[in-house]
């Protein structure tokens, strides 16, 4: 499905990462797996460190904290929101909406909208696509989209599939109407008939979770998980990045008349560094164009690891020039989606810490 | 070129003996989706050749035949 919107455009990105550091070394000893073992896979894979919560911090407190710097800061008028979109997997609470309760906790209007969106690896373009859809309304003209989980806490201590990937955080997105000549172009797919490839089992009402959810089983690989835990089926995953990535970018490149020559970025969703150098080598393109420092550096943070990817790459390049660029995301559900935009010179673009 | 991937089959998963078993490797647990990863690392390192991302699927690694099938089909 292809949306095109005009006139918009996205005026400020701040990400918001948890203090907490967990370096991979330190947790080699958790696995059922040589030391020798892990660190070639940490090398390949891009393990490095990542950013966690602490206990009982949650996707509202990553939020608010941002937002209240943004609005002291003066870089944030509230009175100006129009709606929050919160996009997340691990909201505080099964209800009420956790962007209700943000908006509770910042004081903000009666008149402002807002959504709990649950989704995942492509949950920026999911939610940049709700917050153009609202900015097409004759009475919206600034949208704040939230991007945030604390993964972390759902992912088996003795999981070397997933444990040293997974990070936290969350990232607070502007966006607005301005007169714009560059159109954007969103382009989303779904495939629910692999939507189980990226699964926490139980705790929702299909699995409550018991005594019994909470037992740790050790696979065929020697991992070990609950049911209550995080679980990706990894060739799936593999397979679907590498054959529908690529073809969507050939699709676009087509639909548009373009070709890698018109982009200078690709910003997309870091699942870890081998899949990435895959993924830009399939796709001919230059491996300095897909960046793929984010894993390594902060974890897999779902959603937020494409806005991130912005913060932590474009930043300095974004103050002296627009960049054409295609964002995309790819994964839980399944999904996949891209975005073709111009990014410009932003209000703010930056990391802060909580 | 089999006796080097029986090699660095047995440096990737060491409790496993890939001399003796030399199918279903994927079935019986010796490699997971990480161990496939590892070992295309290694066979791009040690045979200079390129994978790339679509030939990465469990049927190319699941046996001594397939990998020597892959590896052959991306030398010529």
């Amino acid at each position: 499905m292809k949306f095109s919107f005009s006139n918009i455009e996205i005026t400020g990105i701040l990400s918001i990462l948890p203090s907490r550091e967990i370096i991979f070394k330190d947790e080699i000893s958790n696995y059922n797996f040589t030391e020798k073992q892990s660190l070639k896979l940490s090398k390949i894979m891009g393990y490095g460190s990542r950013r966690v919560v602490q206990n009982g911090t949650t996707v509202s407190d990553l939020c608010i904290h941002g937002l209240n710097y943004l609005i002291n800061d003066k870089a944030l008028d509230k009175e100006s929101i129009d709606a929050l979109i919160l996009v997340t997997q691990t909201p505080d609470y099964f209800l009420p909406p956790t962007s209700n309760i943000i908006a509770g906790s910042l004081g903000l209007g009666e008149d402002v909208l807002c959504l709990d969106i649950n989704q995942g690896c492509a949950g920026y373009e999911v939610g940049l696509l709700q917050a153009f859809m609202l900015l097409e309304q004759r009475h919206i003209n600034k949208v704040v989209l939230l991007n945030a989980d604390v993964l972390s806490t759902k992912v088996s201590e003795k999981d070397r599939n997933s444990k040293p990937l997974v990070g936290d955080g969350a990232t607070i997105t502007i966006v607005e109407n301005k007169p714009n000549i560059n159109d954007i172009n969103l382009y989303i797919k779904m495939d629910g008939k692999g939507a189980k490839a990226i699964q926490i089992p139980a705790g929702a009402f299909k699995l409550p979770s018991t005594k019994l959810t909470a037992n740790l089983t050790k696979d065929k690989s020697g991992n070990e998980r609950s049911l209550d835990d995080l679980v990706m089926k990894g060739d799936d995953v593999f397979n679907f990045v590498q054959t529908k990535v690529p073809q969507m970018v050939k699709d676009i490149f087509k639909d548009l008349s373009i070709s890698d020559d018109n982009i200078d970025y690709y910003l997309f969703h870091q699942p870890n560094k081998f899949m990435l150098e895959k993924l830009a080598d399939k796709m001919s393109v230059k491996r300095d164009k897909m960046p793929n420092n984010i894993v390594g550096k902060y974890g897999n943070g779902s959603g937020i690891t494409v806005p991130l990817n912005i913060c932590e790459n474009l930043n300095d390049k974004l103050d002296k020039t627009n960049l054409n660029v295609i964002l995309g995301g790819f994964g839980v559900g399944l999904t996949w989606s891209m975005i073709v935009c111009v990014l410009k010179k932003m209000n703010f673009c930056k990391i802060i810490n909580y | 070129m089999r006796d080097k991937i029986i090699e660095i089959l047995n440096d990737t998963r060491p409790e496993f003996d890939f001399e003796k078993e030399s199918e279903g490797f994927l079935e019986k647990g010796f490699l997971d989706s990480f161990d496939i990863i590892s070992l295309v690392s290694d066979f791009e390192e040690v045979l200079g050749l390129s994978i790339s991302g679509d030939q990465i699927i469990p049927e190319n690694f699941n046996s001594i035949s397939a990998i020597i099938n892959l590896l052959n089909k991306i030398d010529n």
